[in-house]
């Protein structure tokens, strides 16, 4: 599928058409379909989806992280024009911390209990540099540094649990950009965090990305942290992008039916400030991956479905210029 | 203004401390106050958010209405009943009029249970109707929250999120509560569902009279559930007032970076937060004097000294803040 009209500028990560399955008892299922993706230096994408969309899938798959019981079952993704999927694992490692690097949602259990920051930041310059020790932990406090970690020579020196929420996902991103990679992937980065430390972390990733210029996608089910952050946004649902455009064109013109019912549903602020009485639910429930429907995934909860939609699945395509959905209804509209 | 009628629930200066213990004997080395001293009041059919970043005591304020953590000091009263928190256990009487919705809708039903053993334990306890009456309360429960009527013989894990908090908000309705604790009730739920469950909370608010206390970290969820907020900071309540009071003039700093640190939901009018970290406290290290001193621009040396106390400054407003 070829989706997107050909840009002069050479993407830093592009993916097309990947396809991931996972592996289950009774014979496999898709969890991500027909992916396509590129992201160019300074640009951050959005992916935004509820749970069992596919989207942390997508993530781990960029970084070949997929649990045993996942695979790539086609597709590509490319880093710099190189071909990851087909490299060697010794080339993966190289790449992997150095190239792309990612921030996990929850700091505690993707950090090592039994090292410290420091250290563990260390570890990782020293997979990719040629430095010894001593200059490897000073790398990793100027890293501390860079992400506003309070009096970060000490906190260097201290395990996880020594750290509150908000600097634990600090030292994961001190962690993640330790050997300036181009490439970041950051799943619902702020996800477990308060609201306030939320704030100062979404603040941080801003700063950094205008910084250092990575390309970044950042995974989130929360519409609040796209408007924020995102360049351009990619909704997915049920293991296939429904909709694609930029942050400004989705907020303002969303095209798809799931969009605009997850707009409704968020409780938020209107324009005249007044809280609306009533949520726009999406009725019904995501289905379940192993027993998708036939025609449009989102058919059966869509307000707007017709028979065409519960029979014949609808293409992703371009519905107006740099905007994408799959949705049959939207061209009658 | 005529006399008003004693609120529905009155709650008055209840505090919840936990020992901290240590070392082979388990000595007590210090405590938490996890509530210090909160007071507040519902009325009937009225919505209370509280609302609070994790540990400053909201949840835990929750539990110590429900009597399932004992209260060290202060004063929980029914319309009509007697205070509660010095009895040795919380009677029955009590438990009937209140219930509560709990965040996980996984962890907080028996995965043992069918859905009608499930929803029709508390008819049991409590000994209400016959076995009849109480199989029909059961069914007249389930659709009552969106239930398919052939669901009740399922087992908590054949149903989502979303139907096992349904599940639970009709364990919570079988004893027709006056007030129902909700806490977190959507927090684990997906955006989608998380409106469908607001959605039949509002409903069944408007058809039974429900009163409800929503504890919630989500101001977006608070602002649109509530008709009266307080903000909770570190075991205290630091301000309370109508809604529209709280989302359009907050007077305590505290709720003023709560309000400004929700992301904007709008890309053309981006917040543009600042990444710098401020030194947080928690509730085993609170500040002396205001415990927000830490963090707000507006301190001087008297709220690093006195603690200010909640003081009403506008009509049904109140905030606890030296310079407001």
């Amino acid at each position: 599928m070829e989706n997107r009209a050909s840009e002069a500028k050479q993407p830093v990560l592009s993916v097309s058409d990947l396809n991931v399955e996972i592996l289950g008892e009774n014979g496999s299922f898709p969890v991500v379909s027909e992916m396509s993706l590129s992201v160019h230096a300074g640009e951050t994408v959005c992916i935004v989806g509820e749970s069992g969309c596919g989207k942390s899938m997508t993530a781990l798959s960029l970084l070949r992280l997929l649990p045993e019981s996942a695979r790539v079952a086609s597709g590509s993704i490319r880093i710099h024009g190189e071909d990851f999927l087909a490299m060697d694992q010794r080339h993966v490692e190289d790449f992997r911390g150095d190239r792309i690097a990612m921030i996990f949602q929850e700091p505690l259990t993707a950090l090592n209990p039994v090292l410290t920051i420091g250290e563990q930041i260390a570890e990782s310059v020293r997979q990719h540099r040629k430095t010894g020790r001593r200059d490897a932990f000073a790398r990793a406090v100027k890293c501390l540094e860079l992400v506003q970690m309070p009096d970060p020579a000490r906190r260097a020196r201290q395990y996880p649990h020594e750290l509150s929420g908000g600097m634990r996902q600090r030292a994961m991103i001190a962690l993640a950009l330790a050997c300036e990679p181009k490439i970041i992937i950051a799943d619902e980065p702020t996800t477990a965090l308060d609201v306030t430390v939320q704030a100062q972390i979404l603040g941080l990733i801003s700063d950094l990305q205008q910084r250092l210029g990575a390309a970044q996608i950042l995974i989130t089910h929360d519409l609040g942290v796209v408007a924020e952050i995102a360049d351009r946004v990619i909704v997915m649902y049920a293991g296939r992008r429904v909709e694609e455009c930029s942050v400004y064109e989705l907020f303002d013109n969303p095209i798809h039916p799931y969009t605009i019912g997850l707009m409704g549903a968020v409780p938020h602020k209107s324009e005249t400030g007044a809280a609306s009485e009533r949520l726009t639910d999406i009725p019904g429930t995501v289905p379940p991956l192993w027993d998708l429907p036939k025609g449009c995934a989102f058919a059966p909860r869509c307000p707007g479905a017709s028979a065409r939609c519960m029979e014949e699945r609808p293409p992703f395509i371009e519905k107006k210029p740099g905007h994408f959905a799959a949705c049959w209804e939207h061209d009658h509209a | 203004m005529p006399e008003t009628p004693a609120p529905l629930l009155a709650v008055e200066n209840l505090k919840v401390h936990f020992a901290i213990r240590a070392g082979v004997f388990q000595q007590r080395i210090g405590e938490v106050k996890a509530v210090d001293g909160v007071s507040f009041s519902i009325d009937a059919g009225e919505t209370l958010g509280l609302v609070g970043e994790s540990g400053c005591g909201k949840s835990t304020t929750g539990l110590a209405l429900m009597g399932l953590v004992k209260p060290t000091d202060g004063n929980i009263a029914l319309r009509g009943a007697e205070d509660v928190t010095q009895m040795r256990s919380v009677p029955k009487s009590h438990r009937r009029r209140m219930q509560i919705i709990f965040q996980d809708p996984f962890s907080s039903l028996n995965p043992r249970q069918r859905v009608r053993d499930i929803i029709r334990a508390p008819l049991d306890i409590h000994g209400i109707g016959t076995m009849e009456e109480r199989r029909a309360e059961v069914a007249k429960l389930i659709s009552l929250v969106g239930l398919r009527p052939d669901q009740a013989d399922n087992f908590p894990h054949q149903f989502s999120g979303g139907q096992r908090q349904r599940i639970g908000i009709a364990r919570a309705l079988a004893l027709k509560p006056d007030i129902i604790v909700c806490d977190e009730p959507v927090s684990a739920l997906d955006v989608s569902v998380q409106a469908q469950i607001l959605n039949l909370l509002a409903d069944l608010q408007k058809e039974l009279g429900l009163s409800y206390l929503f504890i919630s970290h989500d101001l977006g969820v608070v602002e649109h559930v509530s008709h009266r907020v307080a903000v909770m900071y570190l075991g205290k309540i630091v301000e309370t007032g109508t809604k529209k009071a709280i989302f359009s003039k907050p007077l305590h700093p505290y709720s003023e970076l709560l309000l400004r640190s929700a992301p904007s939901h709008d890309p053309h009018n981006r917040h543009r937060f600042s990444a710098v970290s401020d030194d947080i406290p928690s509730a085993t290290r609170k500040p002396a004097g205001c415990a927000f001193h830490t963090r707000c621009p507006l301190a001087t040396d008297i709220c690093r000294q006195v603690e200010p106390a909640l003081e009403q400054k506008a009509d049904g407003h109140s905030a606890a803040c030296h310079h407001r």
